[in-house]
């Protein structure tokens, strides 16, 4: 430790974000065709992603006097994030020039949200954590707000704003307490300080409440998920895709360094809060999404509930459930990343396919698109053969085997309202007649990304082994 | 390479011929597209056939064993197997898979690929099914399955077509996933999905009966009993002919299979302790539903309340554990797989061509298609269980054990011999009898080759089966002996043991 040249190796795939996302600031100002933007964004994601799997080796390594770690888990959620993120700029390319918004500071402020969310996964301290969430953050408030002259996008970044900053503040102060308590701010010495203190501790658990709380929000957990229609409808549909997607694996990541390595020996209590959360989430995300009309509400709505399944996994407390959490969590990065697509697919100049009407009769529209929205749908109904069902078996499994029998029931019988709404997506575009017949104009590399991303939903639900391999070998090595 | 992955080929053959449809089939290539469903689902029903040809009748143990990994982190095995029970079932699958291409020919018009592609596929997720040794194989085959069934009945059904599959979909899915939580129970005990695993797991009586409600209520929708079946005359109703018939014939029957399959073996003494509830249900069905048929003035809904009538035979049979109830009640399933399928065939002919299915607007049909007459009512005296017909067999022998067991139950069951003639040949006497009711009527057309082709396979199935069932007994009989075999031993840990 302490030598800088380890220090900087490290954290390289961090230090090209950073690099190249201020060269895009500065070349975004000069650049007349702004593809290159587009094409160094997606250079730097590709560099980044290639160095992650290249550095990569079982072992854990710490740098920056231990407040920074590269294990197995950061390694395989960095790589998830840049990927999807490379996934989302392709989405996003023909809807951001359509809209004027295809500009150097779109992509220098996704690349520092990129750069926050590797912090994030990276952080073994809670000085770095909270570091990279407000990077993240004030780059996604600044991304709602991005389209300056939409009163409804403004409106929508003010509350995020706000409610964020509290979230962060409420973060702030647990950490505050528990650093107080136990006099270090690194995960790994809090959690052998707390072995010996004593965890009923009133301020512990205060300071316990005020963590989860902060999580809960950037999770966009009941009872903290006032911000996520409003953000989710307001932003720009290619801000939605983005907060909706990659962000979760930082949110993910960050409890899994909270909960299960730094305030493990407190499992029992937080286990507790997370099921509350978990069953009030599947029960009012899924019952609030069947009122909505609008194709965005119902999808953060749906996120809700998402959340609550993988909180199923997190409460669990053991290996198997922190696995399970995290192969949710990229089974619904996946789905969430081809079902926006799908809007922006059907979105045009000056039209926004964000209500569910806008997908009637999509079957006879593009038979293959109705398909894709098919396959994702039934993917989050949690229908075999996708991967949504193995997602969550496996959340459920990890559920069961810890006590939560009850708990599971319910939240199998919530399944059934989700797959109502979902139902009644595919019933619009299978059994309904076409409100209009616009031709559907999009990128190839957009069409046959979209394909692909729905198409592995598919795959994946036919052989998920890899994908939880690779879960439970991140979880494993990391949190031994 | 084929023979010894039998089941796999059944399986995956039509699936991948499916797929093949979905990709080069399409509306402006009808012909190669019905020529290509045609004989994809021949080839399908020939690979089922060595099923039959190649089978150990002194066998009791599951035949034509597959087994490979899947979900190792799981212990999630594809793992096929049939026994006697399963191999009729699939049979009829294939068969009655070719029989809803042929039947479709002329009829769909619209979206002809993806139709056949439904019905392909749908073909091979239920050979799954009926052949999945593995809990989580068998319940992906079982759910994937509704995704087909959802789309067929939603974009080719009638009006109400839209409430009906949201409501199929929705019931069966609430069952399933109950199902899906006592799964996963089970392999916390056994670190498997392996069935045979849970076939020996013991299980306290507590645990046994949470475990056979939660199939149960998988089961029960599929069957459907009563009073879950309220799905059942609405998705028949708005389905297409093709539907219904793969709705009757065999999607009801893998209820029946699964409660032999998973619910009774893995939960014997929950089945025991709950059998007066389950004949309760049975002979409501049986009794209650007859009653309700005989008011029907829609033709498919008179059939699909028949079907659940003559399914509460089935759990009947069941439910008594004796030879030849379980005998009787597995003929009973594969005779109404023939029957239900023909009947709406019948009405599908009716329907093609005066674009009604209300009683009440046919009449004298006799004297303008004599042939189809002949047919129809060949087939509404084999729903009504004449002698010779293979409605009769299962149903007798189930009312011969039930007399058995208990003579009142056994009165009550056999009501359905009146009931049934009563509701099917008032039926049959006010469309096909009487004086010609209307110019529609004096116009209509006799069969076409196509119609009669499929009407006298299905009628000599009927009768083959009536008058020689030890087709199906043939089969039947080892595995039913050891089935009751299993059946008979407590799965109760002793206490001090």
């Amino acid at each position: 430790m302490g030598n800088i040249q380890v220090d900087l190796i490290t954290a390289l795939p961090e230090l090209i974000v950073l690099f190249m996302a201020m060269l895009i600031l500065l070349t975004g100002l000069f650049a007349k065709n702004k593809i290159i933007i587009y094409a160094l964004a997606q250079f730097t994601l590709f560099a980044a992603a290639f160095i992650t799997v290249d550095t990569h080796t079982p072992a854990v390594g710490y740098a920056f006097t231990g407040m920074f770690v590269d294990d197995t888990l950061s390694d395989v959620l960095k790589l998830m994030i840049l990927l999807g993120t490379a996934v989302m700029f392709v989405y996003t390319r023909q809807y951001m020039q359509l809209r004027n918004m295809f500009r150097g500071e779109y992509y220098a402020l996704v690349l520092f949200a990129v750069l926050g969310m590797m912090i994030m996964v990276s952080g073994q301290s809670m000085l770095t954590i909270y570091m990279g969430l407000e990077l993240l953050s004030l780059c996604l408030y600044s991304l709602v707000a991005l389209d300056r002259d939409n009163a409804k996008s403004s409106e929508a970044a003010m509350k995020y704003f706000v409610l964020g900053a509290l979230a962060s503040g409420m973060l702030l102060y647990g950490m505050s307490m528990i650093y107080g308590m136990t006099g270090s701010l690194n995960l790994a010495d809090i959690s052998s300080a707390l072995q010996e203190a004593n965890t009923k501790n009133p301020v512990l658990i205060l300071g316990l409440v005020f963590i989860v709380a902060g999580l809960a929000f950037k999770f966009g957990a009941v009872p903290f998920q006032m911000w996520v229609p409003d953000v989710y409808q307001g932003a720009p549909t290619s801000i939605t895709l983005l907060i909706s997607s990659v962000p979760k694996f930082a949110a993910f990541a960050i409890a899994i360094r909270l909960l299960a390595q730094g305030l493990q020996p407190m499992v029992a209590d937080w286990q507790d809060m997370l099921l509350m959360m978990a069953v009030l989430s599947i029960a009012i995300g899924n019952l609030t999404a069947i009122a909505q009309t609008n194709l965005k509400r119902m999808l953060a709505y749906s996120a809700i509930s998402h959340i609550g399944f993988l909180l199923f996994g997190l409460m669990s407390g053991s290996l198997n459930g922190y696995a399970s959490s995290m192969f949710y969590i990229s089974a619904y990065v996946l789905m969430t990343l081809a079902g926006f697509g799908m809007i922006l697919l059907l979105s045009r100049k000056g039209f926004e396919a964000e209500n569910l009407d806008d997908l009637k009769g999509l079957f006879q529209r593009s038979p293959w698109t109705a398909f894709l929205m098919l396959v994702t749908m039934f993917s989050m109904a949690g229908v075999p053969p996708t991967i949504g069902f193995y997602a969550k078996f496996t959340v459920l499994q990890a559920a069961l085997q810890a006590g939560y029998i009850w708990a599971v029931v319910f939240a199998v019988l919530m399944t059934i309202v989700g797959a109502f709404y979902y139902l009644r997506i595919v019933k619009l575009m299978y059994f309904d007649a076409p409100l209009d017949n616009a031709r559907i104009s999009a990128p190839i590399d957009m069409k046959f990304i979209l394909s692909l991303n729905a198409i592995t939903l598919l795959l994946l639900g036919l052989m998920p082994q890899t994908l939880m391999n690779i879960c439970a070998a991140a979880i494993a090595r990391s949190l031994q | 390479m084929l023979l010894t992955h039998i089941l796999s080929v059944s399986i995956w053959l039509p699936i991948l011929a499916g797929v093949v449809v979905l990709l080069f089939g399409s509306d402006s290539k009808a012909s190669f597209t019905r020529w290509f469903a045609l004989a994809s689902s021949l080839a399908a029903f020939f690979a089922t056939l060595p099923l039959y040809t190649k089978y150990n009748f002194s066998k009791g143990a599951f035949q034509f064993e597959e087994a490979a990994q899947w979900i190792p982190s799981f212990n999630i095995n594809y793992h096929l197997g049939v026994d006697g029970i399963a191999v009729p079932l699939i049979l009829l699958t294939s068969f009655t898979t070719l029989i809803v291409v042929i039947a479709s020919w002329e009829v769909i018009t619209k979206h002809i690929a993806q139709y056949m592609a439904a019905f392909l596929i749908m073909s091979g997720l239920m050979i799954g099914v009926f052949s999945a040794l593995d809990g989580i194989l068998y319940y992906v085959f079982w759910e994937t399955m509704l995704i087909p069934m959802f789309l067929v009945i939603g974009i080719w059904g009638g009006e109400n077509r839209v409430y009906a599959t949201i409501k199929f979909f929705l019931y069966t899915l609430l069952g399933s996933l109950l199902m899906l939580v006592a799964f996963i129970y089970l392999f916390q005990k056994t670190g498997s999905f392996e069935v045979l695993d849970f076939y020996q797991l013991p299980l306290t009586l507590n645990e046994q009966i949470l475990i056979f409600m939660a199939f149960f209520m998988a089961f029960a929708v599929k069957i459907p009993m009563w009073p879950v079946h309220t799905w059942l005359p609405d998705a028949h109703v708005e389905a297409p002919t093709g539907g219904s018939v793969v709705l009757a014939a065999i999607m009801l029957k893998l209820g029946g299979y699964s409660f032999l399959r998973f619910a009774m073996p893995i939960a014997p003494d929950a089945a025991h302790y709950l059998s007066g509830f389950m004949i309760t249900l049975s002979l409501i069905a049986i009794v209650y539903i007859a009653l309700v048929a005989l008011v029907q003035k829609d033709m498919k809904k008179l059939i699909a309340y028949s079907s659940i009538s003559h399914m509460g035979f089935v759990t009947l049979g069941f439910f008594i554990f004796s030879q030849l109830g379980l005998e009787g009640a597995i003929i009973q399933m594969i005779s109404h797989g023939f029957i239900s399928a023909a009947m709406f065939l019948c009405v599908g002919v009716l329907y093609d061509r005066m674009h009604s299915r209300q009683i009440a607007d046919y009449g004298g049909v006799v004297n303008t298609m004599p042939v189809f007459a002949a047919f129809a009512v060949l087939f509404a005296m084999a729903n009504s269980g004449l002698p010779g017909t293979s409605g009769f067999v299962g149903e007798f022998m189930v009312i011969l054990a039930a007399v058995k067991f208990n003579f009142w139950v056994a009165f009550l069951a056999a009501t359905t011999l009146i009931f049934g003639a009563a509701y099917t040949l008032w039926m049959v006497k006010r469309v096909f009898y009487g004086e010609v009711a209307n110019p529609k009527v004096a116009a209509l057309k006799d069969l076409s080759r196509r119609e009669f082709l499929i009407l006298a396979l299905l009628a000599s199935m009927v009768l083959g089966v009536g008058v020689y069932p030890k087709l199906i007994t043939d089969f039947t009989h080892v595995s039913a002996t050891q089935w009751l075999g299993h059946m008979a031993i407590s799965k109760i840990p002793m206490a001090g043991l």
